[in-house]
């Protein structure tokens, strides 16, 4: 059963939309990912799911009942939704404990302490619960809101953003973590950020989300590899795009050679279209007769990423292992590797 | 390299320096205290049987009112303007704070010339049901507590609307994510989180109240202030008049030690805006409206027309060739303190920022504890160590043959360094939370770029705090014109200001007479409010 369905839901005002037409769904148990630019919606996407915002069309069910529509909406507090804000909002004058036991209301005294231990030890944190919010750091106090969310096992997690006031590495080691603590406790999840490591690391299914309008709703795999608008793919993964020519019906050709795939492009023979080129499609091979000169490289460690310019001055980028470590000027072969043939007709400007 | 031959440690100077400031409140509070430590039998046999009592009970009272007066007052304000939304909640969430601008003597000669059995409401509702016994009367114990409330509960306003803006809505919604109903929210998360807040707001307005003279002077109420008054002036008895200093110093005490705990306990403010306001339905929509309303009605706008109204019908007669005299030496006093105590506050500042050791900071928190000590005690400890001073170079005098009985005595110096003691912490706090926005590294930056720590102060550090030097000078100012017992008790002789003519006239119970000198001080008064309003305005959007 779907843990959360939005069905053609616009928010905002009559002088201000914020956000229109969006419908997606989270299954049981999975995790879901908003991501997108600053002012794109998506947090008022959020906030309207745990019941703070008003909907001006559509609806929204939890569990397979619906609780908002553009009428009618179920309190906050009666939706069973845990809410990790990007704040934290901890309460000062209460102890860790305290922060975690305050959505265990009617729970004994006997289960709630056996409940905030629990759950203090799901996250790391057994010794800390006597302590005040302000006397832990950054991740630990996000530690302790993801422990209070959790604790009256909520039926959906909503993150608002909740690893973007750490540092990277705390980023990247607690993403991990709140991914292997929803997936251990089975709670199903949705998160809303704009960077999309982040977005990769926890979800199972990522909404790029523009203008208030959601562009792509799928898995990691396919945004990165089968975007299906060019604002998803250029902002998800690197890549540039190179002009081509549509010819035979299923096949381009372009500067590299020709590339031919299983879906026919929406483009008649002879027309001409952009296709993106992303850096590990393009394999460094000192045996190819194609060359290109070396423009710029970044070393990344285990890679350089080389800006390469081609014959024709177009530019592409090339992921290559650290140990061919070319010169800035050098003439360097390479060779065209596409498992996925991602094309868009050529914007008219 | 040659080394650099230091003559003094500069570094190691810093308590000195900040003691010498700090001596300004020091002085006074030791003088009034050794007064208690040497109690003297008769007096303190007259003040127990007479006095005491009374004024015991009445400051009791005044603490438990106006201390719950203004937290039922203010605490409901603050969140309707901070996170809901009714119409005129714009307007309110500024025009609320105006009373600020009206001193509370002038609040309460106002009401009680509007409310007594003359003034104009009653005279109306006895020409409408032919009688207004069952009007209570202002002249009351509860007529003080409702005057004082009204003009003090705009601490409590500000500092918890503060508090509810940066985290109020935010704490609900947390709250609400974890099944609590709002209202549950506001009572289990928002209202105690903003404790420190409300608490600190409530410890200033009883801290005014504690200070206040001008209007327990015109309900002709006994506090501690106006019995210090009396023991001066109607008993000349100067030993009685410290013994009751001292024991008020014992109560505000107490207040300030509270009101440095509770700024300690402010500080986990995070500024957390939540989009979305609580939009009132119905009936409560319109009941906030009219709950704001009439607040600002009672607070300000009614005595505010009333006085509006007096000066007009007594401008002609009452305007003479004194006013000017009244308003020159008003601004006189208020400039030369404002720059006194703006000088001394910078001084303060740049001490606190150059010697980071505990000592340091220790005295520059003593020095500005004049805020919380009454006026009417400042007066007694400054005037007895000068008049001892003064008694010193008389003698002095007269073996160089100058035969006089006054020198420092008579002059405004008395005035002056009790004034600078009062509003000291004034002055300070704008300018430091100035100074406090250069960074060490700003400095830094500019040595490395060539300049001397001399040019750093004249081409970075003042330019830097020049606006907060300005807000501490205009707020010292109007303070000054606002102040009543300190000017009273020791101006000069026959050198009358504002405040002075109006504790004239309304000790005689002419309201009107006193309405055009009052009327002054608080468009004076309106001067730092509208800075207040705009700062906390750009501070919150």
């Amino acid at each position: 059963m779907d843990a959360l369905i939005l069905d053609s839901v616009a928010l905002g005002y009559a002088d201000h939309p914020v956000v229109s037409e969006l419908s997606f769904s989270l299954a049981s148990g999975e995790i879901g990912c908003l991501l997108g630019g600053s002012g794109c919606g998506k947090t008022t996407v959020l906030r309207a799911i745990a019941g703070f915002e008003p909907l001006r069309h559509g609806r929204i069910a939890l569990n397979g009942h619906w609780v908002a529509d553009e009428r009618w909406q179920l309190a906050p507090e009666r939706r069973q939704i845990g809410m990790v804000f990007q704040d934290y909002a901890l309460f000062p004058h209460l102890t860790v404990a305290d922060n975690v036991a305050f959505g265990l209301r009617d729970w004994s005294r006997v289960d709630k302490m056996r409940r905030v231990d629990e759950m203090l030890s799901l996250v790391g944190l057994e010794r800390a619960g006597g302590r005040y919010p302000h006397e832990l750091s950054g991740g630990q106090q996000q530690r302790v809101a993801l422990a209070r969310a959790l604790a009256p096992g909520p039926t959906l997690l909503l993150m608002d953003e909740p690893f973007s006031n750490l540092d990277v590495e705390l980023r990247e080691r607690l993403s991990i973590d709140v991914h292997n603590i929803l997936k251990v406790t089975g709670t199903t999840g949705l998160l809303v950020t704009h960077n999309q490591q982040e977005a990769f690391a926890m979800a199972d299914r990522v909404g790029v989300m523009l203008g208030g309008g959601l562009q792509q709703w799928a898995s990691p795999y396919e945004l990165y590899h089968e975007p299906a608008t060019r604002h998803v793919a250029t902002f998800v993964g690197d890549g540039v795009f190179l002009p081509a020519t549509v010819s035979g019906g299923n096949c381009i050709d372009f500067e590299l050679g020709q590339l031919c795939r299983i879906q026919p492009v929406d483009v008649v023979n002879g027309g001409e279209v952009d296709v993106l080129i992303r850096p590990d499609d393009i394999q460094h091979d000192d045996a190819s007769s194609v060359r290109a000169r070396v423009l710029e490289r970044v070393f990344r460690g285990a890679a350089f990423l080389y800006t390469l310019e081609l014959a024709s001055g177009h530019r592409v980028l090339s992921l290559v292992p650290s140990h061919h470590d070319h010169q800035i000027g050098e003439m360097i072969g390479i060779r065209l590797e596409i498992d996925h043939l991602v094309a868009f007709p050529k914007v008219v400007v | 390299m040659r080394r650099q031959v230091t003559i003094w440690n500069w570094r190691g100077w810093g308590p000195v320096r900040a003691l010498a400031i700090a001596a300004l409140t020091l002085i006074p509070l030791l003088v009034v205290l050794a007064s208690f430590l040497e109690p003297q039998p008769e007096a303190w046999s007259h003040l127990a049987v007479y006095v005491l009592p009374g004024v015991l009970w009445n400051t009791g009272i005044l603490i438990v009112g106006v201390g719950l007066g203004v937290l039922l007052v203010g605490v409901p304000l603050a969140w309707l303007t901070a996170v809901c939304d009714f119409p005129g909640r714009q307007f309110f969430s500024w025009s609320l704070m105006l009373p600020l601008a009206m001193p509370a003597y002038v609040l309460a000669f106002v009401q009680v010339g509007l409310l007594d059995f003359t003034g104009p409401v009653q005279s109306t509702l006895r020409e409408w049901f032919g009688s207004s016994q069952w009007f209570p009367p202002i002249r009351s114990t509860g007529g003080v507590v409702l005057v004082l409330t009204l003009a003090f509960y705009p601490y409590v306003y500000l500092l918890a609307r503060n508090a509810f803006i940066t985290q109020g809505l935010r704490a609900v919604e947390a709250a609400q994510a974890l099944g609590y109903t709002r209202a549950q929210a506001f009572w289990k998360v928002a209202l105690p989180m903003a404790r420190p807040w409300i608490a600190g707001g409530m410890t200033l307005a009883l801290m005014e109240t504690l200070a206040d003279f001008g209007s327990v002077s015109i309900f002709s109420f006994d506090t501690f202030t106006t019995a210090i008054y009396k023991a001066w002036f109607s008993l000349f008895n100067l030993p009685v008049a410290s013994q009751l200093a001292s024991l008020l110093v014992l109560f505000v005490l107490v207040l300030a030690a509270v009101d440095q705990r509770l700024r300690q306990n402010r500080r986990y403010a995070a500024k957390n805006f939540s989009p979305v306001r609580i939009r009132l339905q119905g009936g409560a929509r319109w009941g906030a409206s009219v709950y704001c309303g009439v607040v600002l009605a009672m607070a300000f706008v009614v005595p505010f027309i009333q006085l509006v109204v007096w000066a007009h019908t007594v401008w002609q007669e009452d305007f003479d060739g004194r006013y000017p005299v009244f308003l020159l030496h008003s601004m006189w006093l208020a400039g030369l303190a404002a720059t006194t105590v703006t000088v001394l506050g910078l001084l303060l500042s740049a001490i606190r920022q150059h010697h980071r050791d505990a000592l340091t900071q220790w005295f520059v928190r003593l020095a500005t504890l004049g805020y919380a000590i009454p006026g009417t005690v400042l007066a007694v400890g400054v005037f007895i160590p000068v008049a001892w001073l003064d008694n010193q170079l008389i003698t002095v005098a007269g073996w160089l043959g100058w035969d006089t009985s006054q020198i420092l005595k008579g002059s405004m110096l008395v005035m002056l360094l009790a004034l600078s003691a009062r509003f000291l912490a004034v002055a300070y706090q704008p300018i430091d939370a100035a100074m406090q926005r250069i960074t060490r590294n700003q400095g830094n930056a500019a040595r490395s770029l060539g300049l001397s720590p001399r040019q750093v102060l004249f081409r970075l550090q003042l330019p830097m705090v020049r606006g907060g030097l300005l807000t501490a000078a205009l707020i010292v100012f109007v303070d000054v014109m606002k102040e009543m017992p300190i000017t009273l008790m020791t101006r000069p002789f026959g050198w009358d200001t504002l405040a002075v003519r109006v504790f004239e006239m309304t000790s005689e119970g002419m309201w009107d007479r006193a309405a055009l000198p009052s009327l002054a001080i608080v468009l004076a008064g309106l001067l730092p409010v509208i800075l207040l309003v705009r700062k906390s305005e750009s501070g919150l959007h």
